[in-house]
């Protein structure tokens, strides 16, 4: 299934949801990646980790193997 | 340190009631809210400089605090850490919990909850909200970044939110002090309320059978108070939280089976508790605040955009990450440097005036070398920690730490840390004690520790004094290789050996003491904003004013005692042969005779018997007992070690690193068989034990201050100087079986 970290720069997906049930998930709950959500890679840090991730307005730098945790509708 | 006893509601409101009699009553109010809402700011400007760092009543670790009115009633305010849930999963974390909730011994809930909303990002800010709404305490919400909102175009319907939400909301703005006396008025208000009925969010009914099983069985079982019905939620959705390890250290392991069964019995349904919650407060959100538009994502391409879009690009961004840093570094290693000179100088001749009135004594040493060098040892280190916490509130004020942490996060995460420990690491080479205050930005408890237990091993600028001596004085000025000289690589050497070793250090302290769930990376990008003076002025101010004051009682008292060790005991002896010689001695040898005689009395004091006694233990560095007691002499600051080398070869303690005098002296040391003492591999030996060593009480008073604890100030010392110690061993047996000794 493709994740947010299989998004190249500046494309967008919706959220499907949230693998996992830990810390991660729950803080990625909480702070919004909800399912159904729209969610955006703005670019990769120049050393290719982490992402910086836009979702419900707000940025967030996220590391690929965090990202890799959405998974997205297709 | 929390504990669910005393945290039946009953109990909690029996004491307020009892406390609700006394007329000079203190209320408290709680601040909460996400980071990056300007909660901060706003508390400031609440509490102005009444602010102070310290304890709230009963929580052991320190938050910032201040007081204010309000119509004649007196507040005491905590400012916690920005969170965006207040669902604990770190300690940090579990300190908001226990304050909100009062629990704990001493620890009394808050009669007002202040909850700092940014309304250009109100959902996710509504989430905590929904959950501090749920604690039962009244709730008075600030609304900040409306200026903002209202440009981006989000219109607030304030009168109309504050009925959704059951609690009043106050537009503020901290920066142009709008809003505060009335936020201040419904604070008043609220601390009056006598009821707090406010549940907005219904949780599916299969969930709240669960919680009210959890509650009757707690209830039937338990031979301590219930737990509160907020903390069991949180027992029944946070799998591996805080809360759970507090209610199971409390109330025994036994608790963990139906709690287990119970989240089994919901998770059948398909969704997880985590989910529920997630998707039931966010969808009562979204009801609140029915605006289509925020769905979108790149509405508009924001200057702030433009920004992040060259602060983190490939060239452009590393270049000005590298001269962002080469600033940073410059102005704590240079730009403070005459302000320290300055500082040194007064305190100097404070001590020289000092001794024109007090007779020559135990007395005039102790007030001179004992209580002005100590307070002069504190004192020195403001200018460095004023710059650098200047400058670090401008970067996090502007938005650009986050993208300093986004840029570095790879390098960093290569050695189980994450991009907020760069800062922290780099200050710590112009000096650790403000690089270890400046890990306050690192939210992940166990990376800050690594962080901070790694920084003194940076080498930091009282050790440029030690290596200039002894490179300048032992190693030969030649070149290698015929391009790099000598001098300068083993110059650069010593500054490599602390990066060398700090990876791996980190690594296994990771892997080991620090082990724990890994806390995800969740590093905000907020937009770029112009800094408020404000806010840097203060935290200048404040990380001085709480260095001054809490470590500097420790240096003093370092300093106090390696005065009273290398002064005493009594020589009267040498008094009088010095006397005699004296007497009999040419007028222009009296300046030579008080250094000899100051030297003779320093090798005859408890610090030289000490140094004589330790020999054993370090001639297999290949250093002599001198040697070992200088570095003994020098453990509250290293650079000490070069006036008590002056002071130990009788050249007077005012010697410096570039003293030619004093390199003579040591230069023509001999051991009792005629043996030179300082070889090149012998200086080295020192160079990387002072390179490695933790020498510095001013570091292990910050590290004790910091951590809240001497066991990571005690661990720090002992690992660090076993490390020096088997560095130093290492480069004697080795270099000279090389080179020959």
């Amino acid at each position: 299934m493709k994740t947010l970290a299989d998004l190249n720069p500046s494309e967008a997906g919706c959220i499907h949801s949230i693998s996992g049930l830990d810390g991660l998930s729950q803080r990625l709950g909480e702070i919004g990646f909800t399912p159904g959500q729209a969610v955006q890679v703005v670019r990769c840090a120049p050393l290719g980790d982490p992402m910086q991730i836009r979702i419900r307005g707000f940025d967030v730098a996220l590391r690929k193997n965090e990202a890799r945790r959405v998974t997205l509708t297709s | 340190m929390t504990s669910v006893a005393s945290l039946d509601p009953a109990s909690q409101s029996a004491r307020a009631t009892a406390s609700q009699t006394s007329p000079q009553r203190r209320y408290t109010v709680a601040v909460v809210g996400n980071p990056n809402t300007g909660k901060t700011t706003l508390f400031n400007a609440l509490t102005g400089l009444s602010q102070h760092t310290g304890n709230y009543p009963g929580v052991t670790v320190e938050s910032a605090l201040g007081e204010f009115t309000s119509d004649g009633q007196h507040f005491l305010a905590i400012d916690l850490p920005g969170t965006y849930s207040l669902a604990p999963r770190a300690p940090d974390e579990m300190i908001a919990v226990s304050v909100l909730l009062g629990l704990g011994e001493n620890v009394t809930a808050p009669d007002v909850v202040l909850c700092v909303l940014d309304a250009t990002h109100l959902d996710r800010n509504l989430y905590l909200l929904t959950q501090v709404l749920e604690v039962g305490r009244p709730v008075v919400v600030a609304l900040t970044m409306t200026d903002i909102a209202g440009k981006q175009g989000i219109v607030l319907d304030v009168p109309a939110l504050a009925r959704q939400l059951g609690v009043p909301v106050i537009p503020v703005h901290a920066a142009k002090r709008l809003g505060l006396p009335e936020l201040k008025q419904a604070v008043g208000r609220a601390s009056r309320i006598a009821f707090v009925p406010n549940q907005p969010i219904r949780l599916p009914a299969a969930f709240v059978t669960e919680v009210e099983q959890l509650c009757a069985l707690f209830a039937k079982h338990s031979q301590h108070d219930t737990p509160s019905r907020f903390l069991i939620e949180r027992l029944l959705i946070d799998a591996g939280g805080s809360v759970e390890q507090l209610l199971v250290q409390d109330l025994g392991e036994t608790i963990l089976p139906q709690v287990t069964t119970a989240r089994a019995r919901l998770a059948t349904g398909g969704v997880s508790p985590q989910q529920l919650e997630t998707d039931t407060r966010y969808r009562w959100i979204s009801q609140v605040i029915a605006a289509p538009g925020r769905q979108t994502l790149v509405a508009t391409y924001t200057w702030s955009d433009r920004i992040d879009a060259v602060v983190t690009h490939k060239v452009w961004g590393l270049s000005i990450f590298l001269l962002t840093m080469a600033i940073l570094f410059q102005a704590i290693f240079s730009w403070s440097a005459p302000l320290m000179g300055g500082i040194e100088t007064i305190f100097g001749a404070l001590g020289v005036w000092i001794s024109g009135f007090v007779t020559e004594g135990p007395l005039q040493s102790l007030l001179v070398d004992g209580i002005v060098g100590g307070v002069g040892a504190v004192v020195v280190f403001v200018p460095q920690i004023a710059l650098l916490f200047g400058l670090i509130a401008v970067l996090e004020d502007s938005g650009y730490m986050a993208r300093a942490a986004f840029l570095m996060d790879r390098v960093m995460a290569s050695f189980g840390l994450s991009g907020r420990s760069f800062i922290p690491l780099l200050s710590s080479f112009a000096c650790a004690v403000p690089g270890i205050m400046s890990t306050r930005s690192i939210d992940n408890r166990r990376d800050r520790i690594a962080t901070i237990l790694i920084a003194p091993l940076m080498s930091c600028s009282a050790r440029l004094p030690v290596y200039v001596l002894f490179i300048s004085a032992f190693i030969p000025a030649q070149t290698v290789g015929g391009v790099f000289g000598l001098q300068g690589t083993l110059l650069f050497a010593m500054y490599l050996l602390g990066l060398v070793f700090a990876p791996p250090i980190a690594f296994l302290l990771k892997r080991t003491m620090l082990k724990g769930e890994s806390v995800p990376f969740l590093l905000e990008l907020p937009p770029f904003q112009v800094p408020a003076w404000r806010v840097v002025l203060f935290r200048m101010y404040d990380r001085s004013w709480a260095f001054i004051k809490r470590a500097g009682t420790i240096i003093l008292a370092t300093t106090i005692l390696i005065w009273a060790l290398s002064y005493y005991p009594d020589q009267p002896q040498l008094a009088e042969e010095f006397a005699a010689r004296r007497a009999s001695a040419a007028p222009e040898a009296l300046a030579s005779l008080d250094t000899e005689e100051a030297g003779a009395r320093l090798r005859g004091s408890y610090l030289g018997q000490a140094g004589q006694a330790i020999e054993p233990l370090v001639q297999p560095l290949g250093w002599d007992w001198k040697i070992g007691m200088a570095t003994l002499a020098s453990f509250p600051a290293r650079e000490v070690i070069i006036a008590a080398l002056g002071t130990i070869y009788n050249l007077g303690n005012e010697q410096d690193e570039e003293s030619v005098q004093l390199r003579d002296a040591m230069r023509a040391e001999r051991w009792p068989d005629g043996r030179v003492v300082y070889t090149p591999v012998v200086a080295v030996s020192v160079m990387v034990f002072f390179a490695l060593c933790c020498q510095c009480g001013a570091t292990l008073a910050t590290i004790k201050r910091e951590t809240g604890s001497w066991g990571y100030a005690a661990f720090t010392f002992i690992y660090m100087t076993s490390l020096a110690y088997v560095g130093a061993l290492f480069v004697y047996q080795v270099g000279s079986r090389l080179f020959g000794t």
